[in-house]
């Protein structure tokens, strides 16, 4: 070969180091290319992006409830309570001197007395019958003691003869102990959360699908380019640059619609909540949308996307060569 | 720069496109590939493109035996070869720098490298102020340079053009063909297919002639007699 033909040999390729810093700006570009192509077209884009934000918040707002409903109840089966309703010719003073009585006893962690007066009023705001209680003559209700068992590692049968010592004094007219339920509540909460874990896994096996379904259409869209790429000697991670980043996107953005729909119903539903726990003497404040919960949301709607874009990618390049 | 020893493209429908050409094209020579349509140019050109691989006998290309690059390593064999066509291939939804930039951008060109080389190939063509127009709106003259353009911007050893001129009126591809004479005159090899016997009968270049799928006619060449083993 001719020392001109050599020169020239030379020039066709960059240097390493050139190649690879271009490597770098060139997935830079690519990026912000890529976005800005989603960009040409709003509403389609917006739409791919709503129905993955949809998919994806379903299972995230249901997962966020459960952790509530978990963490509101956790305590629950800690401090079980035994509710003792005094019998009602009990006085408020001799009511009084049960309490600091059982107080002392040992397997007592705390006691709470709430008198018949208190009750009625109680009743009165919880369940919306004020009116018809006024129309009574007395009040119906009777003083009831609440009282926390202490937990030990034989908790439940130390509980039971506690709860056996107040239904034998003579002011109680019946104790009751509120376990069963809790129990219940939680066989119910882990049914629930294994749904929503279902729920969450077909999901976003869609979220997989409508990525993949809508990278084949920018796929077959841009085939002209493609050609001409494969012509002119672009590779296929070239190629495939692009429509990954695409994918990357609608997954960012899906995310982020998901986090937005959930924050917002979160914030909406926060203050009847609120109200509703208040009711209970259990004021409870509504956790939205953690940070960890947050990450995770946006960390696996961005590897959807990128999976969806990456199975289409795979499935329908090698498909297009040039004729 | 190309060789071709007995080879043969036989498609799956059973149809011989080439059968058993043979011929020899030394570096830095331009020839004319001729004949009716359907007579092989386009599989031939293909074949050294690597855009189809031949069914028996050998092509090798700038010293590399088609039959033994891999699948992954053609787009780097095709960086070395600038394809010219009828249809230009361009894209039009991006502007005439774009298109032509596009070679150096695949090949991972610095930016400030890819503009020096984009307006280069745009003057040699003659479009160097409609570098910011789209392709759409330049008349097919135009279109098949800034298709020449984007072939040369990173300088391939190797010119391959499947009918530069179909569309054109004679004035226009004997500009063409005057691209392509300067290009060769500074050691690129050319190899131009085109059925417009009129136009290259008054080029003084060797024509190969296909025929049935059968090189039928050589003129042959005076420097591949001299560098004949150095392909």
């Amino acid at each position: 070969m001719s020392s001109a033909s050599r020169k020239r040999e030379k020039q066709v390729s960059p240097n390493i180091l050139t190649l690879v810093r271009s490597y770098l700006i060139r997935h830079i570009q690519v990026f912000f290319y890529s976005l800005g192509q989603l960009s040409r077209t709003p509403v389609s884009t917006l739409m791919t992006c709503m129905v993955i934000g949809i998919a994806l918040a379903l299972p995230t707002g249901l997962h966020v409830l459960l952790k509530n409903a978990q963490q509101l109840s956790g305590g629950w089966e800690s401090t079980a309570q035994i509710s003792v309703f005094l019998k009602k010719n009990i006085q408020s003073s001799q009511a009084k001197k049960l309490k600091s009585d059982i107080q002392a006893w040992p397997d007592v962690i705390s006691i709470h007395y709430i008198s018949r007066e208190q009750a009625l009023k109680e009743f009165q705001t919880l369940s919306g019958f004020g009116d018809a209680l006024k129309a009574l003559d007395a009040n119906p209700l009777p003083s009831v003691l609440i009282v926390k068992p202490k937990l030990s590692k034989n908790s439940e049968q130390a509980t039971q003869r506690l709860l056996n010592k107040l239904r034998n004094l003579p002011q109680t007219d019946k104790a009751q102990l509120d376990m069963q339920w809790v129990k219940r509540l939680y066989a119910i909460m882990n049914i629930v959360e294994r749904g929503v874990q279902i729920l969450g896994f077909l999901l976003a096996l869609a979220v997989l699908l409508v990525v993949g379904n809508t990278i084949r259409l920018a796929i077959q869209n841009r085939r002209k380019e493609i050609v001409v790429m494969k012509l002119i000697g672009g590779t296929d991670a070239f190629i495939r640059r692009p429509f990954l980043y695409t994918g990357f996107w609608y997954g960012l953005f899906g995310g982020l619609i998901a986090w937005i729909l959930v924050s917002f119903t979160m914030l909406t539903i926060s203050s009847p909540i609120e109200k509703l726990t208040t009711l209970y003497q259990n004021p409870f404040e509504l956790d939205n949308v953690s940070f960890l919960t947050t990450s995770i949301l946006l960390l696996s709607s961005i590897l959807l996307g990128l999976a969806g874009s990456w199975f289409a990618v795979g499935r329908h390049l090698r498909e297009i060569e040039p004729q | 720069m190309i060789r071709f020893v007995n080879a043969s493209k036989r498609y799956s429908s059973g149809f011989d496109a080439l059968q058993n050409v043979n011929f020899h094209l030394a570096p830095g020579e331009m020839a004319f590939l001729t004949g009716h349509s359907g007579a092989g140019k386009s599989s031939l050109l293909k074949l050294i493109a690597l855009l189809e691989r031949s069914s028996r006998g050998q092509v090798v290309v700038n010293n590399q035996n088609l039959a033994k690059v891999p699948r992954r390593r053609i787009p780097y064999f095709r960086r070395n070869i600038g394809i010219i066509f009828q249809d230009h291939q361009l894209l039009f939804d991006r502007t005439v720098y774009d298109n032509v930039a596009l070679p150096l951008i695949i090949a991972g060109f610095s930016s400030r490298d890819i503009g020096k080389r984009v307006r280069a190939a745009l003057d040699k063509v003659g479009l160097l102020g409609k570098e910011k127009k789209y392709p759409i709106t330049l008349s097919g003259g135009e279109q098949q340079r800034v298709g020449i353009a984007r072939a040369i911007v990173n300088k391939p050893p190797l010119i391959l053009a499947d009918e530069p001129t179909g569309n054109l009126d004679p004035e226009l591809s004997a500009e063409i063909m005057g691209l392509f004479q300067d290009f060769s005159d500074v050691g690129v090899t050319v190899l131009v297919a085109t059925h417009d016997i009129a136009l290259i009968s008054q080029l003084p270049y060797r024509v190969l002639t296909l025929k049935e799928g059968k090189l039928i006619g050589d003129t042959g060449s005076e420097t591949g007699l001299t560098s004949g083993g150095n392909s």
